[in-house]
């Protein structure tokens, strides 16, 4: 007779204590009246490696302790050992799906920091990539959230669509991903002429695109069977758990950065910012189709009215002269030299920047020494605050409803590990 | 409904907690309210819940380690960026505390995300909150030993492993074998 291991709770061989669990769980988890599942590290709906410890009654969630970290890399710890416009790469790493959001946060609060200002041209520059950042984050966030739903080829459209976003921004900077192409006082180097003809006929077929997608999921009846009345967050719970971005958004509070506080230009831009009304699944969903739309609209008008003149601030105590004027100057080779060695200063005071990248609300915090490094930076990421608020979210919801959750407010780990 | 006037923060607050208020400071356009550890709830209340300022949203807890310089009163600083989506402004908190158990008391009862937040900093600088529901590590391992993100706290870096001094290494890192 084969010897099977039966399926017991053998607690003997575990070294923890449940007193651990004290205060984090109800008193019948530790009765053993609910059952205790981990939930991740690694598992394909938690977009990274997120832990959620699930105290289950049934199926139902009685309560969900996220776990976070184990994505940390200690950006912000070592961006102090750099100088200011080095710092610019480490960003990239931090919320993968939108390098370029992160640029823009870290360099406008070194912007703001030490009073330097950003030409036309290197602002409408700035906008055109970031809205095509937000419309390739959304991409993944579509194809994910439909693959965790059971969608399958929503997510090889999604992903068609933002490898061709990807190959425009190698244009720019050279890589697909993790371009650092947004620096203080400007951008990197000037759009190339071939991107001009891609973004363009992008841009022309991208809305058609957006209705097939929508042709898949909008209306389909096992869509909205798993999205509406799933995860509802009611406008005030929102705010107070201090959700931003198309989340906040689907509960019907308008709230956009580029809107209230207008930054890089965006003011010069006509959008209109979608907003939800009941503030479950669906109407996140909702926001950042149509949101993607809205991008479309101000990527084709800052390609249309893109000024001319300098893509990147001349002021060269802050920003390294062109290779070109090394060999005519010998003030360039001094700039050269001591930027790229030493750095810029930047007082020893603290300013605070927040931009709207696809998640939400990206706040910097840069507190300078004086000298040519930060002192302190942080980063207020919205998926940090997105996983705080699962829990409020997935009570008394089903697992697979929880799956949902997680792909509605639009985590990355990376973003919220740091 | 009537929306009562945006009230200047700084002259509501010295006439709404007189003796709270320690300083104010202005840089960039950002507005500082200096107030000690003790009296950040009740700042941060005062500043949500009186017409006319209505700071609503908690955007950032962020702490700062002043070490080794003392050119400020405490050697921590913990600063609170608030933002009143009524009137489209934000402003900061901001509290100096002391070296020796560094504590402030929470705001997790006025906003959730707070929570969160001041995990974080408990983790990274070791800066206790009064009150917290539940203040355990963060982003660290539990088991972990000082906090990251204080200036005496070196960054630290690992040789890479290779075939040569892979002994050597292997020697101080114990668990990674276990």
């Amino acid at each position: 007779m084969v010897e099977t291991t039966a399926l017991t709770t053998d607690m003997s061989e575990w070294q923890g204590s449940l007193d651990e669990l004290k205060g984090l769980v109800s008193d019948r988890a530790l009765t053993g009246e609910t059952v205790l599942l981990n939930m991740g590290p690694h598992h394909p709906s938690t977009h990274g490696v997120l832990r959620l410890l699930l105290e289950l009654d049934g199926e139902e969630i009685v309560n969900c302790i996220p776990d976070i970290g184990f994505l940390h890399t200690g950006i912000e710890k070592n961006i102090e050992s750099k100088s200011y416009e080095k710092g610019v790469t480490l960003t990239d790493r931090m919320d993968y799906l939108s390098p370029l959001s992160n640029n823009m946060a870290f360099c406008s609060a070194i912007e703001k920091l030490v009073d330097l200002d950003v030409p036309p041209r290197g602002q409408a520059i700035r906008v055109i990539v970031l809205e095509l950042q937000r419309m390739s984050s959304h991409l993944v966030w579509l194809g994910t959230q439909a693959m965790d739903m059971g969608a399958m080829s929503v997510f090889l459209y999604c992903f068609r669509e933002r490898e061709k976003i990807l190959t425009m921004l190698e244009m720019l900077s050279g890589q697909r991903m993790m371009g650092s192409y947004i620096r203080p006082g400007g951008v990197w180097r000037d759009l190339r002429p071939e991107f001009f003809d891609a973004v363009t006929a992008f841009l022309d077929e991208f809305p058609s695109r957006i209705d097939d997608y929508e042709k898949l999921l909008t209306k389909n009846p096992i869509w909205l069977d798993r999205t509406q009345g799933v995860g509802i967050v009611e406008p005030d719970v929102a705010l107070s758990l201090g959700m931003t971005g198309p989340s906040l958004r689907g509960s019907g509070v308008n709230w956009d950065i580029r809107k209230a506080m207008p930054y890089s230009g965006y003011e010069n831009y006509e959008f209109y910012v979608p907003l939800g009304e009941h503030g479950d699944i669906y109407d996140r969903y909702l926001c950042r189709i149509r949101e993607m739309r809205e991008c479309v609209g101000i990527v084709r008008q800052a390609v249309d009215k893109l000024p001319d003149g300098p893509f990147r601030s001349e002021n060269r105590k802050f920003v390294p002269p062109p290779r070109s004027e090394l060999g005519q100057s010998m003030e360039a080779v001094i700039h050269h030299f001591k930027l790229w060695t030493e750095g810029f200063s930047a007082p020893d005071e603290e300013v605070y920047v927040s931009i709207e990248s696809p998640r939400g609300e990206i706040g910097c915090y840069l507190h300078g020494t004086g000298g040519n490094k930060p002192r302190r930076v942080h980063f207020k990421t919205p998926s940090f605050i997105h996983i705080a608020a699962i829990p409020t979210l997935a009570q008394d919801h089903f697992i697979a409803d929880l799956v949902g959750i997680i792909g509605s407010v639009d985590v990355v780990l990376g973003d919220s590990d740091r | 409904m009537e929306i009562p006037k945006a009230l200047d923060p700084v002259e509501a607050t010295k006439i709404g907690l007189p003796d709270v208020l320690k300083d104010t400071k202005e840089f960039r356009g950002e507005t500082t309210l200096i107030v000690d550890p003790a009296d950040v709830p009740k700042m941060v209340r005062f500043l949500r819940d009186t017409p006319g300022l209505v700071y609503n949203f908690l955007s950032d807890i962020s702490a700062v380690d002043y070490y080794p310089e003392y050119s400020r009163p405490e050697r921590f600083g913990v600063s609170y960026h608030i933002y009143s989506m009524l009137y489209n402004r934000r402003i900061r908190v901001k509290t100096f505390v002391a070296e020796e158990e560094p504590s402030v008391p929470t705001i997790t009862d006025v906003w959730m995300s707070a929570n969160w937040l001041e995990r974080e900093i408990y983790d990274m600088m070791g800066i206790t909150f009064d009150g917290h529901p539940d203040l355990r590590r963060l982003l660290m391992p539990d088991d972990w030993h000082g906090h990251p993100h204080r200036r005496d706290y070196p960054l630290g870096y690992e040789t890479p492993q290779f075939s040569f001094n892979a002994e050597e290494i292997s020697k101080h890192k114990p668990h990674a074998l276990e």
